[in-house]
């Protein structure tokens, strides 16, 4: 019964985003801040993930090559594919659910418990169209953005370990890149990173702009907000597999 | 002049606010008091538009605000402006972006003309250079000013103090009436108090307003209420600290 009515709570508070709108110059203002704050912002720990999560992969999938059965080469077809399909999109937008969902409901529950939003509102601003919208469109431009630099990163990192521990060499691992290549798979992948990103952006706008009451309940949609995107980005990642591939 | 007519409110079947009807007047300090939980502030809500009332009209001028579509209340709020017991400053922008922020939004002002109002709103509430720095660095007291300041940025008719003293010092609370009861005469605004604060009441108020229990059980110049005959009102003037 929960669920139902935060859902129907949720579509109400998506419909509202688009009444009213503001001017286009604050607007435009609101969401470049919003891109550098998301974009930027998590720079730093996108790089860090991608290149350890490029290089595991390697090492573990380089364990499970030694039949001899499958050639080398084929390490880095491997690490390509599964950081593309999968390890970018999904672990880069798992994290910045983390990351940027927090920051999101923080702020805009501090702004509710602190009256900030009714300021806006008391001004006639329609604060869900000021305050949210910016941060949504920011994040379905910035996160792909960071999914695609992830998927570099990842696979410049593989290559690092594969060489560096004398897993694979260097002109192996270049041709098990080559090898195959379907170009879907990054549309695929952007197509992903765009969902999450409104995903982990309204869900955690939506539980902050409830917040009710101080500190606590601050905290507490802090929390609901990084569950229920992280939750979510699992769900639609079976869903746009389960639609976009195996159909 | 603002009237409220008939107006209640209920959450849950728990009756707020129960057939109110009051008049605040414009040039005046007009008070509302009762004990925390009487109603006053979800009052003050339902005036300003953050609740909707279940019955009644609000009369700003002669504009029913309850019965107003979004865009035609919108330009009542732009007459409106709120001092909140926090102060709610945008934390993120500086006490100058604070104060122009209604401009930008609501003005065609060049960027010079902001700063010059800016400036002149910062003067008038005694708080010279402080236009880059932010909420955090100020204190309680600057924080209320700031408040003040952005609250007139806009020329309002209507100014609304939510608690304006909580949390201040006997003396700066006294400064920041003497500021609000400046403003109110000077723009001959009409200012609506929510206090506690006894000493406020009989310093700056012109009409009170008392509420007990979602109900108005008073209401007169302060000069009238140690004759009011009034007892839960006497009740709660001898409760408090003055």
């Amino acid at each position: 019964m929960k669920f139902f009515e935060h859902f129907g709570n949720y579509t109400l508070f998506l419909l509202g985003l688009f009444k009213r709108p503001e001017r286009f110059k604050v607007f435009a203002k609101q969401t470049l801040n919003e891109m550098s704050s998301i974009g930027v912002g998590s720079f730093g720990i996108v790089s860090l993930i991608s290149v350890f999560t490029g290089a595991v992969a390697t090492i573990q999938i380089g364990v499970q090559l030694v039949s001899g059965l499958v050639p080398d080469y084929m390490l880095g077809t491997f690490v390509r594919d599964s950081n593309i399909y999968e390890f970018s999109p999904t672990i880069t937008c798992l994290v910045l659910a983390g990351k940027v969902g927090s920051s999101i409901a923080s702020e805009m529950g501090t702004m509710k418990v602190t009256e900030q939003i009714d300021a806006l509102e008391i001004m006639g601003i329609n604060s869900a169209n000021y305050l949210v919208l910016p941060k949504i469109l920011a994040g379905v431009l910035t996160i792909p953005l960071l999914v695609v630099y992830s998927m570099v990163l990842s696979i410049i990192g593989g290559a690092l370990s594969g060489v560096l521990g004398d897993i694979i060499s260097a002109d192996a691992y270049v041709r098990g890149l080559r090898t195959d290549f379907v170009p879907f798979s990054v549309g695929f992948a952007l197509i992903k990173a765009t969902t999450f990103a409104f995903l982990i952006t309204s869900i955690s706008a939506y539980h902050g702009y409830r917040t009710e009451g101080g500190a606590l309940e601050v905290g507490r949609s802090s929390t609901m907000a990084v569950v229920y995107s992280a939750v979510a980005v699992i769900i639609f990642d079976y869903l746009l597999s389960d639609i976009l591939l195996a159909a | 002049m603002i009237q409220l007519k008939n107006i209640r409110k209920s959450f849950n079947g728990k009756v707020v606010l129960d057939d109110i009807s009051a008049s605040f007047y414009p040039g005046k300090a007009n008070f509302v008091i009762g004990a925390s939980g009487s109603g006053k502030s979800v009052m003050m809500k339902c005036m300003v538009g953050l609740i909707d009332v279940d019955q009644g009209e609000i009369f700003y001028g002669p504009d029913d605000f309850v019965h107003k579509s979004y865009e035609e209340r919108k330009l009542i709020r732009k007459e409106i402006g709120m001092l909140f017991q926090g102060t709610a400053l945008f934390d993120s922008l500086s006490v100058e972006d604070n104060i122009a922020f209604p401009l930008r939004m609501f003005t065609k002002m060049t960027p010079e003309e902001v700063l010059e109002r800016v400036n002149f709103c910062l003067q008038r509430v005694n708080l010279p250079n402080v236009n880059k720095l932010y909420p955090s660095n100020l204190s309680g007291g600057m924080k209320k000013r700031v408040g003040i300041a952005r609250a007139i940025a806009l020329n309002p008719k209507y100014l609304f103090c939510d608690e304006p003293n909580s949390g201040l010092d006997p003396l700066t609370s006294r400064l920041i009436d003497e500021l609000i009861k400046e403003i109110t005469i000077e723009y001959n605004i009409t200012t609506v108090i929510n206090t506690h604060d006894m000493k406020s009441l009989f310093d700056m108020g012109d009409n009170i307003i008392y509420i007990y229990q979602g109900k108005k059980d008073w209401e007169g110049e302060k000069s009238l209420i140690r004759s009011s005959g009034n007892s839960r009102l006497l009740e709660f003037m001898k409760a408090s600290e003055f």
